[in-house]
């Protein structure tokens, strides 16, 4: 045996760093620098806006990609000035263009952070719109704030954002998750009155944990007597249910509740309607409705579907969303969904904000805190229904919610939705200054429902 | 009683998706001492070729039953595209260098095909389900079991008595077990131990497409799927001890078994079964059930 | 044996240009710098450990113990920049201790799985616990510095420099650590554990402390990214594919120095961001295929761009 081999890293050996080297290594830190140093031009005639979104993954195809198309074709609607009242204020944003660098919202929470951080610091954004995942909202929003960029969440569902903190330059146009499962459950009290028991079937992870919750405290809420059987947490993206499918037909719960979404949604149903769980008890899909075009006559009739607001099918017929729908049906062959109207919200809101900011600040481009003002406790009208930022202190958006029925009309060979049913923002938004928690656990006090 | 039953059926079913998913990552461990991460990809392109495979033949409105052999096209043509791309354009670069490295290959492998998929087939889902419900269903009192899934458990123990016996029975098989045993010694006797990989590889790669194909008709098939399957079939080829086929039967059983128990009596520990069962096989016998220890030479 | 050692110059020279840059460069670049220096501290540690031939596949499990110890603190009010560090040091010492009767049986994949296994259990409780936001994580609120509350530029920059400091106490440390008897143990142990018991030592004991090395670089690490990110979640910290990530910057990076890690994981990110600019809808094609290209050309790592070839003895 050699003794040498022993000495891996003697200094002869591995470390040894020859002339050569050293000056490459020093021209590499060097190079760093001037490679890190790269001076980015800030153009003034546009607006730069961040655009973030799955754009891999499981969740690209449902949110990530349906939510690039509806910015991409809001955005268009906005430079051209095509957007019907009140949006007809001409071309742009008060006469400036949009323009988007977008970016994949792959990679978690400390990834979206540096990502962010190059946005703005890098690409010298404006203003930053995005966030599909409630993680990366909730670590992007105290960042955002200490960069003092103005950041619109357009579409993650946590309550917890506006609800532990309060932040001045975020804002979330869309209303939190809570009212889904409240509406859902008001929904389904109504649909099966005699109703005994309910199970649920969520991802295990933040989102199907909380819809779950607020579902289960919203059914003791409103109706005590009821029970719950089974709960059952299937690890996301599993795709994988048999065992929880028995486990849930032996329950023989009266309903089944579940937040599950994408390629786990359609999976479940699948393995599901195959073996006939949907004929024995009540489906609750709160976030199905995305999903009910493409699979038509797969889904099965009389599941009660959400679409996470008045989106979508839900949304009313307006001028605007006559607008809305046209152009994307046209433009990507396909019905827009939730994640396209909500982003397209988004810049409805911002068109609104900075053109009431720019007038009130006599027809120049105002500052982020003229913009911010503006839009604080803004009401407007965006594609689905109209949309007050009456929670977080005008930073948090409510809307009405909705609920309705599947039905696959065999003779038009159309999905539909029937029995739809909204619900009044006070109706399933918490208050402000409670938590959502708080409040449908004590029973839902003060809920003004028509 | 009727739980009980539930546990043992649902829990074979399982166990059977399992085997069929793993068995290909486990036989290439096994000959090739390759931990190929790739096996995810493999899966993913499987159940992809599936779907589109199966929406073509529903198109073309053939015979309902007939498209079960769609699934097998899709595993072999994806399956032998895909190994030999990756074997001949890939690994055998990188033969003899240390294993680690070759399991960073397999993994910036499986990262460009993540991408690929997207190029191919884009985001949005892709079906198989027109056969999922063609073989109809069984109704046990309560219970109602969709006879795809009863048929999974066919054909695992098809595959797993294929493979046994093409192992065991054939003088292939022989060839592989010298080349398993030792690989040098076996070269030294005029074996072709480069065809034996490449052959070996291109079945492994097969068994992974045919893991997605089979499993398409029962999901939606999306962008991503690939990851899930990795860690599941490492773990169950870990449980089994590292590249034994009965290693991986037995595996794929106490994860299939535990995982059904575990939904039906105790659903807040199911996120921890595969783990907790990983751990504690190894804790106990640190090779795995069916692993051999090594030689250790002076 | 002649030639001096520079190693330890090289370090001080580079820490010290790197301090000194980040008064210079834009914001962000300091911003990720840190990151990438805070992930090269995971790195040095999986290099002590793979230099005796073991890779953990799960080592996020100590990354996630320090970015979670300094979450706990953070909600109980701890928030010094050096006892947070220390505390999350701490934690994955304690926890790599108590692992490591256990862990060092195990040798090759059975080693890499049975980490893996672990820091999935963890992140398996760490899903489950509703109170700490589950997979949306929380908040973690800015460091002071020895009692003073910086804002905006300045923190980032004071978390950078803290950042340097550490990485150059943390290489000095290895590289010394390297250099003794216990270190030379390393690739004895890797190519024949017999031999080395024969020489009258035991290799568990070795192993585990390099375990615990390992594990504290690794807490360390973890500790500064959830300080300068400001937000902790499961997955970002405890998933198998974290883990996977930073065995794939060891091995990029090449094993050559304990400088090694640090330029590995700059590069690796520099490589990641500008994939996703550039190429936001194929960036994993652009990454694997950058990676790939790499393994290939420097098969020892991209070190050995730094390393004369030496012919064997």
């Amino acid at each position: 045996m050699n003794i040498k081999t022993m000495h891996p890293l003697s200094s002869a050996e591995t470390s040894k760093i020859s002339t050569l080297a050293r000056i490459a290594a020093g021209l590499l830190a060097v190079g760093l620098v001037f490679f890190f140093a790269l001076p980015a031009a800030a153009q003034k005639t546009e607006l730069k806006v961040g655009l973030v979104a799955f754009l891999s993954g499981p969740a690209a195809g449902p949110f990530g990609i349906p939510f690039r198309n509806g910015a991409e074709m809001v955005i268009g609607g906005i430079n051209s000035g095509t957007l019907p009242a009140p949006y007809d204020t001409g071309k742009g944003i008060a006469g400036v263009k949009i323009v988007t660098i977008v970016i994949d919202e792959a990679g978690g929470s400390t990834k979206q952070v540096t990502e962010f951080r190059n946005l703005v610091q890098r690409q010298n954004v404006d203003l930053v719109v995005g966030y599909i995942s409630s993680g990366d909202c909730l670590a992007i929003a105290p960042v955002a704030d200490e960069m003092k960029v103005l950041t619109i969440l357009a579409d993650c569902g946590t309550p917890r954002i506006f609800e532990e903190a309060s932040y001045k330059y975020v804002f979330r146009t869309r209303p939190h998750a809570a009212m889904d499962n409240i509406s859902a459950a008001r929904y389904l009290l109504d649909k099966v009155p005699g109703l005994r028991t309910y199970a649920g079937i969520n991802q295990n992870y933040a989102w199907g944990q909380d819809s779950w919750r607020d579902f289960d405290a919203a059914m003791q809420a409103l109706k005590p007597m009821t029970e719950a059987t089974t709960e059952q947490f299937p690890k996301i993206f599993a795709g994988q249910y048999s065992s929880e499918i028995s486990a849930l037909m032996l329950s023989q719960a009266d309903a089944v509740h579940s937040s599950l979404w994408g390629g786990d949604l359609e999976s479940f149903i699948f393995q599901a309607t195959a073996r006939g769980l949907d004929k024995r008890t009540q489906l609750v899909l709160t976030a199905s409705e995305p999903y009910m075009f493409r699979l038509g006559k797969r889904m099965p009739d009389g599941v009660i579907i959400g679409a996470r607001g008045p989106y979508g099918v839900f949304a009313h017929d307006t001028p605007l969303n006559r607008w809305f729908r046209k152009n994307y049906v046209d433009r990507y062959a396909t019905q827009p969904v939730y994640a396209s109207y909500v982003v397209g919200q988004a810049f409805l809101a911002l068109k609104q904000a900075i053109e009431a900011a720019h007038a009130a600040n006599n027809g120049n481009w105002p500052s982020v805190d003229q913009i911010i003002s503006a839009m604080e406790y803004m009401e407007f009208e965006a594609f689905g229904s109209t949309v007050s930022m009456s929670l977080g202190k005008g930073h948090q958006a409510v809307t009405e919610a909705a609920v309705g029925v599947f039905k696959f009309d065999v003779d038009a060979n159309e999905a539909t939705i029937q029995d739809i049913k909204y619900y009044a923002a006070e109706c399933v938004n918490p208050p402000e200054g409670i938590s959502s928690v708080d409040w449908i656990n004590g029973g839902m006090q003060g809920a003004k429902c028509n | 009683m009727l739980t009980a039953l539930a546990i043992l059926i649902d829990g074979l079913v399982y166990s059977s998706w399992l085997f069929i998913v793993a068995v290909g990552l486990s036989l290439i461990f096994g000959v090739m001492k390759i931990l190929n991460v790739a096996h995810g990809s493999l899966y993913a392109f499987g159940a992809y070729g599936a779907a589109t495979m199966v929406g073509i033949y529903f198109d073309a409105g053939w015979a309902p039953l007939g498209s079960f052999a769609m699934l097998l096209l899709a595993a072999l043509v994806m399956g032998a595209i895909l190994g030999i791309v990756l074997e001949r354009g890939l690994l055998r670069f990188v033969y003899g260098r240390d294993e680690v490295i070759i399991v960073l290959v397999t993994y910036a492998a499986f990262l460009i095909l993540e991408d690929v998929i997207k190029l191919i087939w884009g985001v949005d889902p892709y079906y198989a389900a027109q056969l999922y419900g063609l073989l109809g269903m069984t109704e046990i009192s309560l219970l109602v079991f969709s006879n795809y899934d009863l048929a999974l458990i066919g054909l695992a123990l098809f595959i797993g008595g294929s493979l046994w016996l093409a192992i065991n029975r054939t003088r292939w098989g022989k060839l592989l077990l010298a080349v398993i045993h030792d690989r040098e010694m076996s070269q030294a006797f005029g074996i072709n131990v480069t065809r034996v990989y490449t052959v070996t590889f291109v079945l492994g790669a097969v068994l992974g497409a045919l893991g997605g194909a089979f499993t398409a008709p029962m999901i939606s098939v999306t962008p991503g799927i690939g990851v899930e399957v990795i860690i599941l079939a490492f773990a169950v080829v870990v449980i089994g001890g590292m590249g034994s086929v009965p290693g991986a039967v037995i595996g794929s059983l106490i994860v299939g078994l535990s995982r059904a128990a575990a939904v039906h009596l105790l659903p807040e520990i199911e996120l921890f079964v595969i783990y907790g069962v990983m751990s504690l096989v190894l804790i106990v016998r640190p090779q795995g059930l069916f692993g051999k220890t090594a030689e250790k030479r002076i | 044996m002649i030639e001096k050692d520079k190693t330890l110059r090289t370090l001080a020279i580079a820490v010290a240009i790197f301090a000194v840059a980040g008064f210079f460069l834009p914001q962000w670049a300091v911003f990720m710098l840190t990151l990438a220096l805070a992930k090269g501290l995971v790195v040095l540690g999986l290099l002590i450990l793979w230099r005796t031939g073991l890779l953990s596949f799960g080592h996020a499990l100590f990354y996630c113990t320090g970015g979670y110890a300094v979450g706990l603190a953070g909600l109980w009010g701890l928030t010094d920049v050096v006892a947070l560090i220390a505390l999350g040091t701490v934690a994955s010492i304690l926890l790599a201790f108590a692992l490591g009767f256990l862990i060092t049986r195990y040798r090759e994949i059975y080693f890499a799985m049975l980490s893996m296994a672990f820091s999935m259990i963890l992140y398996g409780v760490l899903v489950k616990s509703e109170v700490l936001g589950s997979t949306d994580g929380f908040n973690i609120s800015p460091p002071t510095f020895l009692g003073v509350k910086l804002e905006g530029e300045s923190l980032t920059l004071g978390n950078y420099l803290v950042t340097c400091l550490l990485v150059w106490a943390a290489g000095w440390g290895v590289h010394r650590y390297l250099q003794s008897t216990m270190g030379h143990m390393s690739i004895g142990i890797r190519d024949n554990e017999i031999r080395v018991e024969y020489l009258g030592v035991s290799v568990r004991r070795v192993i585990h402390v390099k375990y615990v090395i390992a594990a504290a670089l690794a807490g360390a690490g973890g500790a500064i990214s959830a300080m300068v990110v400001g937000h902790i979640d499961p997955d970002s910290m405890a998933y198998w594919t974290v883990s996977g990530e930073f065995v794939f910057v060891t091995i990029l990076a090449g094993t050559g120095s304990v400088v090694a890690p640090f330029l590995g994981s700059i590069v690796f990110e520099l490589v990641r961001t500008y994939a996703f600019q550039y190429t936001p809808y194929t960036w994993q094609l652009i990454l694997g295929s950058t990676l790939l290209l790499l393994i290939l050309i420097l098969p020892d790592g991209l070190w050995s761009l730094f390393t004369r070839r030496k012919a064997r003895v």
